[in-house]
């Protein structure tokens, strides 16, 4: 069966995923594949968005993180405050699954701005919960399609904290979570060097070259020795995924392509 | 005991020029009809605060209401950027607009410490982001039992806090249920609150002893605007209009569309009123 790198990379994060784990869903990408995950090998998934919505089975895809359908089907809805108080900062979720517009090679996050801060070229929406979704989640997963523009040496601005100058500037922060730990591509998987936290590629996607990865990546990347290929989608999750993506589009009153 | 206001009148009494207000409502029962009466009113020079400004923000900003804007996420959920926040800030289009830039954990920690009475909020946050040096209202604290650095932001302490919620009673209870967001939190940390309903009952049914109510004598006026959260849903009376806040996208992107949007759907109501 064909398909998609954007298919690709969603069917990767969701495998991320397992039964035990308790996910602070970002919205969009990390959104589909979290219920992916949900809707193929992991059903007993939790999944937490930032509204409040703790344990919740969407049927489709939510637009915003706070969609009804979110609430009627969650194991309980608590207020934001207690969201972020208890549940996030209490330690009690164990990966934070987020996109992000532009990432840098120490896996720092920026969703403020394009150029300096007081006079920016581009405005975007900001942090959301990200900052605090990375320092209390016990792991990061990072989900968000890979170009020169958003793999950039150095973020412009530092809206989310992965590994700061690499090596223990998590520690010296005061920070104990591992921080991200795995950023899914179009194209690949990376994973941060265990001493200097320097984003590697672990391994490519079917078909993908070391070139091409490179070529969408504005730092001279790192390669890990024993490169690894990842699985092509099986036709069980292709199927499940654009039932899921087809409902979605449907249920919006947005036609499906 | 609450006035029992028209939207109007609500508007006309209690936003004043230059206020700080706080239009609350997480995705779920954002108070548009509300907004739209302040557009229309030409209320100015406001210092608006919300964690996720939304469509109504960007209706405000579009139109010259704001001068300020403290907020944690500012785009369009799942389709992309607020393009009238973009052009005040980018190009100070119609007016230049400050903003003050939090993260969702301090900004729903900073209403909590508002209605608990706290000077400030103290969390763990913001660990090594640029957030900090961009917001002077970002610091830290020694936390004096462990020695711990925690961060500290101002509690938010609005003139106005405005939210919808599904019903009050005839004494000015307030119930809210679903997705809750900070709209407690806020009415209790501001000084004043004026809530829309979709409907004024004589019995609440509330639906459990847990659930949300807000009290009437924590309310300062309530107005009934049946779907005054539409594009955004009130949980038990009607859903979110996704395929609005995708639409919105374009109607937005340009000044004269935009303007020529509000024209059309929110002042026309000027005349009717």
């Amino acid at each position: 069966m064909s398909y998609t790198a954007q298919e690709m990379m969603a069917v990767t994060a969701a495998r991320a995923l397992t039964n035990d784990d308790v996910c602070f869903v970002g919205i969009g990408a990390p959104s589909q594949a979290c219920n992916l995950a949900r809707l193929t090998h992991a059903p007993q998934l939790t999944l937490i968005y930032e509204s409040g919505t703790i344990g919740t089975r969407p049927d489709v895809l939510p637009l915003s993180i706070g969609d009804p359908e979110l609430c009627t089907t969650a194991r309980c809805t608590v207020s934001v405050p207690e969201l972020f108080q208890y549940w996030l900062q209490g330690g009690r979720i164990s990966v934070g699954f987020l996109g992000g517009a532009q990432l840098d090679k120490f896996a720092n996050i920026n969703s403020s701005v394009v150029g300096p801060y007081a006079r920016p070229k581009v405005r975007l929406p900001g942090g959301g919960g990200a900052p605090e979704i990375v320092a209390h989640c016990r792991q990061t997963y990072v989900v968000m399609p890979q170009s020169c523009r958003s793999f950039v040496e150095r973020v412009d601005f530092v809206t989310s904290f992965g590994f700061g100058e690499g090596g223990d500037h998590r520690t010296r922060l005061g920070l104990h979570t591992a921080g991200p730990t795995l950023i899914i591509t179009d194209l690949c998987m990376m994973e941060p060097d265990l001493l200097t936290k320097e984003l590697t590629v672990t391994a490519l996607h079917p078909g993908v070259t070391r070139d091409q990865v490179q070529a969408n990546t504005a730092w001279a990347l790192r390669f890990a020795p024993e490169l690894s290929v990842t699985a092509p989608p099986t036709t069980a999750e292709l199927s499940v995924l654009r039932d899921l993506v087809n409902r979605t589009a449907h249920a919006h009153g947005i036609v499906s392509a | 005991m609450p006035q029992f206001l028209s939207l109007r009148e609500a508007v006309a009494t209690h936003v004043r020029d230059g206020m700080g207000i706080a239009l609350e409502g997480f995705t779920h029962l954002i108070p548009f009809a509300a907004g739209h009466e302040i557009i229309r009113q030409r209320k100015r020079d406001l210092t608006l605060i919300r964690m996720t400004p939304d469509l109504i923000y960007d209706q405000l900003i579009g139109m010259g209401c704001v001068r300020r804007l403290i907020f944690s996420w500012g785009g369009n959920p799942g389709v992309g950027s607020l393009h009238r926040l973009r052009d005040a800030v980018e190009q100070a289009w119609p007016r230049p607009l400050e903003l003050e830039e939090h993260s969702h954990a301090a900004m729903a920690n900073a209403y909590h410490a508002g209605a608990a009475g706290m000077p400030c909020a103290i969390f763990k946050g913001y660990y090594g982001s640029d957030l900090v040096g961009a917001n002077p209202n970002i610091r830290f604290v020694t936390c004096p039992f462990t020695g711990q650095q925690l961060a500290a932001v101002p509690a938010l302490r609005p003139d106005l806090a405005i939210i919808h919620g599904q019903r009050a009673d005839r004494e000015g209870n307030v119930l809210i249920e679903g997705i809750t967001g900070v709209q407690k939190e806020v009415v209790l940390a501001s000084r004043h609150a004026l809530i829309t309903v979709e409907e004024i009952v004589d019995d609440l049914r509330q639906p459990s002893p847990n659930s949300t109510v807000l009290p009437h004598w924590t309310v300062t006026a309530i107005a009934e605007v049946p779907g005054g959260a539409r594009p955004s849903y009130a949980h038990g009376y009607y859903g979110r209009d996704n395929a609005f806040y995708t639409a919105w996208d374009a109607i937005a992107r340009e000044r004269e569309a935009f303007l020529a949007w509000m024209d059309a759907h929110v002042l026309i109501g000027e005349a009717a009123q």
